[in-house]
């Protein structure tokens, strides 16, 4: 068995030391702007800032993966440009990217930094997956939640690239990359403004009795009693009415997260190359405890021990963890 | 150039009697140039109709319309992708594709563009365009703005541009049935529950708002997007096509009242008001062509100025 | 939001008016210490107000669940402000964060994350939500703890307090 990769969020430089002190083999992070898909308020990293934490990294030997993984709509193409070309000047090992246009001008600009297919692509068979490696010599695919394990073993036997996978935090519904649920709403894309559910739009209203109602833009999209834990305001976590059902239901998924700790020696076994955690927009102490526990995990596995699983229950959304797609078919 | 309507696949499961008596009404009434035929939602609805796509097909084409075939939008099981494959060795008409495992086979061979497929932006309809892409149906949130320059972009290879004027918006895919989850089901043993809702199954916000209409692994708005009043904007901008998708109202009247204005026997404002009297059962939004939020209505006046 | 008390206290002076019919807080007391720690945090972390962005000059209530009182925050480097305010006169925010003070002070000291606070609802935010965010993550680009360096400035007595802190909230997550 190969040593997985251990991948891990920095949503701030703050974050990404965390992250490197913690065990992380490599970093992920995007510009303050909409060419990444974790284009929250107050969150990434500015040219500066970028620079000096990838000195830091690569003095710790981690490296830093750039995601510019949203497709620039017609006519801002530039902006997604500028954000390549400065990343390879600031040296980034990879770039994580989504759209056709920006594979092609890494390809055929900087031939030399690794290209990584983003979950954004939704590349989700062999075929899709090696279309891009033979176009534009993709070196990793990043895969979509949707997949059981024996499916990602089936693909790691199909494709020429390396495959890297989620292992915990937020558990995306609907198809990364085809999702217009925030823009019907906000007018904000996830795909080309690189948001979901932006803040601005996000209301929270408690009432007298201390329920909690969610709204994004001019809609409802929950209500939490006082006693539930809430999960994200993602259209996608909401509960809505249909004829079928006599009250509101999560029409979706529960919030819930996704926590793969139980099944990361099958995954290794896959052939899965690097290991994913999800969350740049979330804290320091987020990255600590998470990273730190899966890098015990992989640590203990390799060395032929049971992993240690540390209770990460508590930093998961509505206190809940699921296995997703990535166990049964039942998921689906 | 004429512009052509057209009508997009299917996107709910009807019966296929339902699908026969429409395409056949189609075929001798609707004023449309171009009908877009196939499975794009749910691979498991598939065998349900595939019998009958010879006859439908030849029946169209008998009656001066254009078919094109719409590819599966989500491929990921071995079924899926053995789908995938021999839908592209058809070669008696046009396809559509809306997965990029598309790509793979097709090596060469000319298709068209669907608007699942994330073309975004002036480098990748490009870069399809090399590998054999006639033609651009643009994705559903993509604001004028941009479409303009697709449009100039698609002239400059010699394709076509296409844009969803009718209909209910895409707006996300996923691996999971939520008709099926609706209903305490999973999708491998759904039992074709989605037949259940020829328009979408409607979802409504916990204090009574409409707002999305699920179609199985898709989810779609509740409201119909309506480009009428942007008709002239579409038209000079260099779009072509102008696409109809099948809602369960009576789309021969519908497609009647685009060809009307499209051909400037009414004007957009009349179209409008015929649109209206047809009592459809949702409202109408645009705003995703304004670069707003999709469920918006925004008035033309405002909406011309700020393109 | 909470419905607010008509008599509003002057949010430029920072004026305070007494409570009506209960005696008075010695708020007065009180709020030279915060001016101090707000002063100092701002000098030793200039960067953070970057993140900030158009939300710096944003008035965040904070109300921690068993003080006396809420806190009146406005992270603007020009015109900052920190203050107590009588709970039952809280001026009109942007924003207010309400949970309690283990919670909120394992925030300020890196150990907690803000999203898992809220998930359980041990953190109910209002108002302004993307200026929240922005404080959120602000406050989380900060190496070390931002409660650390206000117990410096107490000196040893500051730190005992915090640990002593510290180790309440282990205890109570056990």
């Amino acid at each position: 068995m190969q040593r997985p990769e251990l991948v891990c969020p920095a949503g701030t430089p703050a974050a990404m030391r965390t992250a490197v002190e913690a065990g992380a083999d490599a970093v992920y992070c995007g510009f303050q702007n909409a060419t990444n898909a974790r284009n929250f308020p107050g969150l990434n990293f500015t040219p500066d800032e970028l620079e000096r934490s990838i000195a830091h990294a690569h003095e710790h030997g981690t490296k830093v993966l750039l995601a510019i993984n949203t497709f620039p709509p017609a006519g801002k193409v530039d902006l997604w440009r500028e954000a390549i070309d400065l990343g390879a000047r600031l040296g980034v090992d990879a770039y994580i990217v989504a759209d056709i246009g920006v594979a092609d001008y890494i390809a055929r600009n900087h031939p030399d930094i690794r290209l990584h297919l983003s979950v954004q692509a939704a590349a989700s068979s062999p075929e899709a997956i090696n279309w891009y490696c033979r176009e534009f010599g993709v070196k990793r695919v990043v895969l979509p939640r949707i997949l059981t394990v024996s499916e990602i073993k089936q693909i790691a036997s199909e494709i020429p690239c390396e495959i890297e996978t989620f292992i915990f935090g937020n558990h995306g519904l609907m198809v990364e990359g085809r999702c217009s649920l925030t823009n019907y709403i906000t007018g904000q894309s996830t795909n080309y403004d690189g948001v979901c559910s932006p803040a601005a739009d996000v209301e929270y209203r408690r009432d007298e009795e201390g329920n909690l109602s969610t709204r994004l833009g001019d809609f409802t999209i929950d209500c939490f009693s006082c006693n539930e834990t809430a999960g994200y305001p993602t259209i996608c976590k909401g509960r809505y009415l249909t004829p079928a059902r006599d009250k509101g239901y999560y029409a979706f998924e529960e919030p819930i997260s996704l926590n793969l700790s139980s099944l990361l020696p099958d995954l290794m076994a896959a052939g899965v190359n690097a290991l994913k955690i999800e969350g740049r927009q979330r804290s320091r102490a987020y990255v600590r405890n998470v990273v730190s526990s899966f890098r015990k995990a992989v640590d203990a596995i390799m060395a032929g021990q049971e992993p240690p699983l540390a209770d990460l229950i508590a930093l998961t959304e509505g206190q809940k963890q699921t296995e997703g797609a990535f166990k049964s078919k039942t998921w689906r | 150039m004429k512009p052509n309507l057209t009508i997009g696949p299917i996107l709910f499961h009807w019966p296929a009697e339902k699908k026969l008596e429409f395409y056949a009404r189609i075929a001798e009434e609707a004023p449309v140039d171009t009908v877009y035929l196939g499975e794009v939602v749910c691979s498991k609805r598939s065998p349900f109709f595939e019998q009958y796509y010879e006859d439908v097909a030849e029946r169209l084409t008998k009656a001066g319309k254009t078919v094109v075939f719409s590819s599966l939008a989500e491929i990921m099981l071995k079924r899926e992708r053995n789908m995938m494959a021999g839908f592209c060795e058809i070669d008696s008409h046009e396809i559509e594709i809306n997965d990029a495992s598309a790509l793979w086979h097709l090596d060469g061979h000319k298709f068209r563009v669907g608007p699942l497929m994330n073309a975004y932006n002036e480098e990748t309809l490009r870069y399809l365009a090399g590998q054999g892409a006639t033609h651009f149906a643009m994705p559903t949130e993509l604001p004028g703005s941009s479409v303009a320059i697709m449009a100039r972009a698609a002239q400059d290879v010699g394709a076509s541009c296409e844009v969803q004027v009718f209909g209910r918006a895409q707006l996300a895919l996923s691996a999971r049935c939520y008709h099926a989850r609706a209903h305490g089901r999973i999708k491998d043993n759904c039992q074709f529950v989605c037949e259940l809702d020829p328009d979408g199954m409607p979802l409504r916000t916990l204090d009574g708002n409409d707002f999305l209409a699920i179609n199985g692994i898709q989810t779609l708005s509740h409201k119909y997007i309506n480009l009428m009043a942007e008709l002239p904007q579409l038209r000079e901008i260099g779009i072509t096509h102008f696409r109809l998708v099948p809602q369960d109202v009576d789309m021969v009247a519908v497609a009647e009242i685009w060809r009307a204005a499209l051909d400037g026997v009414i004007d957009p404002e009349e179209g409008q008001q015929r649109l209206d009297a047809l009592n459809l059962p949702a409202a109408f939004a645009n705003g995703f062509w304004h670069g707003q939020a999709g469920v918006r209505k925004v008035a033309v006046e405002r909406a011309l100025a700020g393109l | 939001m909470e419905p607010v008390t008509p008599t509003q206290p002057d949010l430029q002076t920072g004026d305070i008016r007494a409570p009506r019919l209960r005696p008075p807080l010695p708020l007065f007391l009180l709020q030279p210490i915060l001016r101090r720690i707000v002063t100092r945090i701002a000098a030793q972390n200039p960067d953070m107000f970057n993140r900030l962005g158009p939300h710096r000059s944003a008035n965040f209530i904070i109300d921690v669940k068993g003080l006396p009182f809420a806190l009146h925050l406005r992270p603007d480097p020009d015109d900052l402000l920190f203050r107590a305010v009588p709970r039952n006169r809280k001026p009109v925010a942007d924003a207010e964060i309400r949970g309690g003070f283990l919670d909120l002070l394992g925030l300020v000291d890196g150990e907690s994350d803000g999203d898992a606070l809220f998930f359980s609802r041990d953190l109910v935010i209002t108002g302004n939500t993307e200026a929240v965010v922005c404080l959120r993550n602000a406050l989380d680009d900060v190496d070390g703890s931002i409660a650390a360096e206000v117990a410096d400035m107490f000196g040893p007595p500051g730190r005992a307090m915090l640990s002593a802190m510290r180790r309440a909230s282990a205890r109570r997550k056990n």
